[in-house]
């Protein structure tokens, strides 16, 4: 139940302070920012980590054995421990650091796809995949001539898992999942699914992108064999991202991109690859981005994912309460779990038109179809307006939003 | 309403929004041609009739925002009856009025109904809504089909 006990779970006031642009005014208003699984804010620790290093610490690392280069090494690493504890991961050699979970995804169907996906085989997907967990597939598939199996969903936006059953055949060799959809809100049964794959010996990639900002995400307790998500959407810096690897995997597959860094030994007869995780990050990485990642994480270890997410959850629920109470609004699925994102439609109104008159209400929103073109065509609809919350968003805040979503149909009767 | 916005959606747009003129698939057309918005997912389809180089009937169909609806609406009621090289004028000075490159033109004055996309200029984002039906109209133009029929096929 929402009540007003819930502003009580986190020091709300507190944490807005904490971030700089939540201050600021759009079109005269103070700023609404709902459009956080496009990409969230930066608290000031993150902001100021960044410029702290480049003031402070620039230099490259793992190769100078001067002083900066040392300190900038040891701070990059300690990122990389923190992300290690915040999915509970075995060790620093199943983090790698990537641009993003695009990259994250590109890299696994690249390097393990390539070693050992073959004709005949097959991978699932889902309908609600974004199209970074389609395309590198696809890519791949009509190069390798495997199959891509898409698991349906049903009007409430949630997997059919009868289906996943049916579809787990032994020709599936990867099952490539999205933990919580961006565009209608779900969170998938991971757990279960990552269960059923195992019992086949069928590894199981999960897309975290909107998960681990939302929730606790334990790699250990899923036992999933990959794990993608983006550092801009979890209150890090964008051009950074993490794909978790179980080691075992991740020593059979073959580097991604090759040049320095990843490396041990190159002669022109032969090259040894570096041990893991840095087989896998050749060139010169986000040294900067890794490190506000990494006190990202920390802010929000801080105030800790079980509170933001029982908090989120109240704001959540309030707001499909909410939209639900006007008249000609449609909200995109009714999926039992639900994080973060909530969809809707407005009756003969296009979702471009809500877009621009929310933000002339300073209410920032994403319309359009959110790279889940599939998820568009399932629902018939071509685009939906989505708000999209984060721990630092008010209750008050959901209440403009609705009241601006009510004026738009006045304007357009 | 915000002035800003209130030049963006002036009443005429709604009114073509919500009831656009020559809304409707054309039987017998000899050109056509759908556009489509990747962004948005928009998504038109114009048909036209040409006699003697000159636009004997126009109409369309899709789905898009009261822009797009709107200004497919408008240039559908301005074009009928225009020559093709007129049309082809018009879809130069529409573009330019939405792109905020008209202020010079002596031309001004004969913008007649387009000059309520005027306040497009002020959203760059929007640009491509507005200009979705004219590209697809351009493209029709060119693009000459057999007399084609729904009662045939
Ligand atoms: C579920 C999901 N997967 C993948 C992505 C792609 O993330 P990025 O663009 O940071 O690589 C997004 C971002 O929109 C997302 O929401």
């Amino acid at each position: 139940m929402v009540s007003d006990l819930k502003n009580e779970i986190i020091d709300i006031k507190k944490i807005r302070k904490d971030f700089p642009i939540l201050k600021s005014t759009v079109h005269g208003k103070p700023l609404c920012y709902l459009d956080n699984a496009a990409t969230t804010q930066k608290p000031m620790s993150v902001i100021d980590s960044i410029s702290d290093y480049y003031k402070q610490k620039n230099s490259n690392i793992h190769r100078g054995v001067h002083f900066l280069s040392e300190a900038a090494t040891k701070d990059y690493e300690g990122a990389r421990t923190t992300i290690k504890n915040f999915i509970n991961a075995a060790s620093e050699k199943e983090i790698i650091f990537t641009r993003g979970t695009t990259e994250s995804i590109n890299l696994v169907a690249n390097t393990f796809g390539r070693k050992f996906l073959g004709e005949g085989d097959e991978v699932i997907i889902s309908e609600m995949e974004h199209h970074s967990n389609i395309v590198p597939w696809q890519i791949l598939a009509e190069e390798k001539k495997f199959k891509l199996k898409v698991i349906p969903i049903n009007d409430d936006g949630e997997l059919l898992m009868e289906e996943f059953d049916r579809l787990l055949s032994p020709a599936v060799k990867l099952v490539s999942l999205i933990y919580v959809s961006n565009s209608i809100g779900t969170v998938n049964p991971v757990r279960e699914v990552i269960t059923k794959a195992h019992q086949k010996n069928i590894p199981v990639l999960i897309d975290a992108a909107q998960a681990v900002n939302h929730f606790p995400v334990d790699v250990k307790e899923l036992d999933c064999d990959f794990l993608a998500f983006s550092g801009h959407k979890i209150y890090g810096p964008t051009g950074i991202g993490v794909l978790y690897g179980k080691e075992n995997w991740l020593k059979q597959m073959p580097p991604y991109m090759g040049g320095g860094d990843m490396i041990a030994s190159v002669s022109f007869e032969k090259t040894t690859f570096n041990e893991l995780p840095y087989k896998f990050e050749a060139g010169t990485p986000d040294i900067a981005g890794a490190i506000g990642l990494g006190k990202a994480i920390e802010y929000i270890t801080n105030i800790g994912l079980d509170k933001i997410a029982a908090y989120e959850a109240g704001l959540i629920e309030y707001t499909v309460g909410k939209l639900k109470e006007i008249e000609g609004v449609k909200i995109l699925g009714n999926p039992a779990h639900r994080a973060g994102v909530v969809s809707f439609v407005v009756e003969n109104i296009h979702p471009h038109d809500i877009g621009t008159f929310l933000d002339f209400e300073g209410v920032a929103v994403r319309t359009g179809h959110h790279c889940t073109q599939p998820v568009m065509d399932r629902y018939k609809i071509p685009a939906t307006s989505r708000a999209s919350f984060a721990f630092y968003n008010l209750k008050e805040e959901a209440d403009i939003l609705v009241n601006a979503v009510r004026k738009v149909i006045e304007v357009f009767k | 309403m915000d002035a800003e916005l209130r030049e963006l959606y002036q009443q005429v747009i709604l009114d073509h929004n919500k009831s656009p003129r020559n809304y409707r698939a054309m039987e017998h057309h000899n050109h056509d041609a759908e556009g489509y918005n990747p962004l948005c997912g928009d998504k038109i389809r114009i048909y036209l009739y040409i006699e003697d180089e000159r636009i004997k009937d126009i109409s369309f169909q899709g789905s898009g925002c009261a822009i797009s609806k709107a200004s497919a609406s408008i240039m559908s009621s301005i074009l009928k009856g225009k020559t093709v090289e007129e049309a082809e004028q018009f879809f130069e000075k529409f573009h330019n009025l939405i792109t905020g490159r008209l202020s010079d033109d002596p031309a001004r004055e004969d913008l007649g109904k387009l000059a309520v996309f005027e306040g497009v200029k002020e959203f760059p984002a929007r640009v491509k809504c507005a200009s979705l039906a004219w590209h697809t109209m351009l493209s029709a133009l060119k693009e000459e089909k057999e007399i084609v029929s729904t009662e045939h096929e």
